[in-house]
């Protein structure tokens, strides 16, 4: 097939790209968006294979087919609540393979052509796909392995980190100049700055932990596409260009978000500094001594007797007791008796964005009763009770009050503002912040002490033989 | 598939400009996604990274040497798990928002 008509399908590829994002905009149009996007996937693949330097289709064939096979297992056996790991996963496959792409066809080129033929643009880019590659890879594999909790969860930190991180960072840099200035020596070069950029993945992504996951995740999501970009370099193809660059844009903008909805630098969050710094502040003893107020299923269900309206406040422990179809139907009971609930998203709610959605989703809730947290903060002084299970430091109000807490200026969820608040929670354990919550030792907080599943199920028994 | 290793410094204008241009497309598009869909968003935005496929599939089928044929493999198998698990899984979450419809 001719060249130009291969990147006349290209293009056609890259505006389904667009296309297929664009109607990501509504949940209604989102199902045909994602098939417009595959749609434009399967068109580059086929227009690719007809390229006349093919020429064998073997491993070709064997490759597509691993890869499809390993993809389609995955993604279907993996369960929503495992969707933060399964993503990671997939940004550290992506960026992998423009490591191995970059180096092949590097070697390619130096094999057909003297190395001094080849351009210094060449090399800078087959570089720079080598290093926000591998970073990509290791750092998704580290990120991976702590959702998937084969690794503790917990920020890894150590004396020095940083300066160990920018002097790996310089290293790979300094390796990409030699490589550029001795083409002969290239693929040595390449590989050494690969092996520096996978221990520099490694190093930055395990200071990151537990609540800051959306943030590693969402990055790692701007490398994947970063990486295409650079590999589009590389190859001089412009729809890697174009649809890295989506991705890469698309990855920028949730950081920004969830780095803003945690009121944080993003270097404040690459560096793990939150949860070692629980010295100041008050104790939990201080807020909670003599407050705290525990209530059994039957006395939560009597408070929804005289309520009108309902907000219900999922964190990262709905996730981990599983316990959205048990919502689901406390939600439908609760409903049926004219009472109307809503329920309020944080942001960084769960371990990556749109967790907490995607769950409740799953459990058949109408994505209209999902608000964002700017939309339903100045209802929940009109809320009769705001039930919050396993979320804690999105609805501490120290963020408010406190100028000296680690998380004060975050916004939050103003729980404290409803008429009453039912907290359900394992014990009184501080959140990933490390902090004491003075939302639970309010007046009108009632502590649900349960896992999250079994005491919506025991609610929803108590309110039945009420 | 011409190689930047043979173009000069105007190619890689031209390829930066694309570069530019489609990060501003990229931001404008990205920035009408609601906060409800960002995961399928990650998942399916994704599976558009898995591009790199195509870079991959070239190699593996010129066969120039065992050590790219075996790079390009490795590479092609990866691409793919980023295509068709990000596609797959996001079809599965889109199901899960739609159904109520």
């Amino acid at each position: 097939m001719h060249a130009s008509l291969i990147n006349f399908a290209y293009l056609v590829a890259s505006v389904l790209f667009i296309f297929g994002l664009r109607r990501l905009s509504h949940p209604r149009t989102a199902v045909g968006g994602n098939l417009v996007g595959s749609l434009g996937m399967l068109l580059a693949i086929l227009v690719t294979l007809l390229d006349r330097q093919i020429a064998s289709y073997g491993i070709i064939l064997a490759g597509l087919i691993v890869g499809s096979l390993v993809g389609v297992v995955l993604a279907v056996r993996v369960p929503m609540t495992g969707m933060p790991q399964m993503v990671a996963l997939l940004n550290g496959f992506g960026g992998g393979a423009s490591v191995l792409v970059a180096g092949a066809a590097m070697l390619e080129s130096l094999g057909m052509s003297a190395p001094e033929a080849v351009s210094a643009q060449f090399f800078v880019a087959t570089a720079a796909s080598g290093i926000i590659g591998a970073v990509t890879f290791w750092g998704s594999l580290v990120a991976f392995a702590k959702l998937q909790e084969i690794m503790r969860g917990n920020p890894i930190v150590f004396r020095g980190q940083q300066v160990v991180n920018v002097a790996l960072l310089l290293l790979a840099l300094v390796l990409s100049v030699r490589l550029t200035l001795a083409p002969t020596q290239a693929p040595q070069y390449y590989l050494l700055i690969v092996v520096v950029a996978s221990v520099l993945g490694v190093l930055v992504t395990i200071p990151i932990g537990g609540a800051d996951m959306p943030v590693a995740i969402a990055l790692l999501n701007s490398y994947s596409g970063l990486a295409a970009v650079a590999t589009g370099f590389v190859l001089s193809n412009n729809i890697l260009i174009i649809a890295g660059s989506l991705v890469g844009a698309s990855g920028i903008i949730l950081t920004q978000i969830m780095c803003k909805a945690m009121n944080r630098s993003l270097l404040n969050v690459l560096s793990g500094a939150v949860g070692g710094s629980a010295a100041t502040g008050p104790s939990a003893d201080q807020v909670y001594a003599g407050k705290i107020k525990a209530a059994s299923a039957e006395e939560v269900a009597m408070l929804f007797d005289s309520a009108r309206r309902v907000v219900i406040v999922p964190g990262y422990g709905l996730a981990v007791s599983q316990a959205q179809h048990a919502v689901r139907d406390l939600t439908t009971l609760l409903e049926a008796r004219g009472i109307e609930v809503e329920f309020a998203i944080h942001p960084v709610a769960g371990r990556m964005p749109g967790h907490m959605n995607v769950l409740l989703a799953e459990a058949d809730i109408p994505y209209e009763k999902l608000k964002e947290m700017d939309e339903i903060n100045p209802s929940f002084a009109q809320t009769d009770v705001a039930v919050v299970i396993g979320a804690n430091d999105v609805v501490n109000p120290a963020a408010r009050t406190d100028p000296n807490s680690p998380i004060a200026g975050m916004p939050i969820l103003d729980v404290d503002k409803a008429r009453t608040v039912v907290v359900i929670k394992r014990s009184l354990s501080p959140g990933f912040a490390g902090i004491p919550n003075p939302l639970f030792a309010a007046d009108h907080t009632l502590m649900y002490f349960a896992d999250g599943k079994k005491a919506i199920l025991d609610l929803i028994a108590a309110l039945k033989a009420a | 598939m011409e190689c930047l290793a043979a173009s000069g410094s105007e190619a890689v204008v031209g390829l930066l400009t694309i570069f530019v241009l489609a990060m501003f497309v990229g931001f404008e598009v990205i920035t009408k996604v609601p906060p409800t869909l960002h995961t399928p968003l990650m998942s399916g935005s994704n599976a558009i990274s898995g591009i790199t496929i195509i870079g991959a599939l070239i190699s593996a089928g010129t066969r120039y040497s065992a050590l790219t044929t075996i790079l390009a493999f490795v590479a092609v198998a990866f691409a793919m798990i980023n295509v068709v698990g990000g596609f797959v899984v996001t079809h599965r979450m889109l199901g899960m928002f739609r159904r109520r419809d």
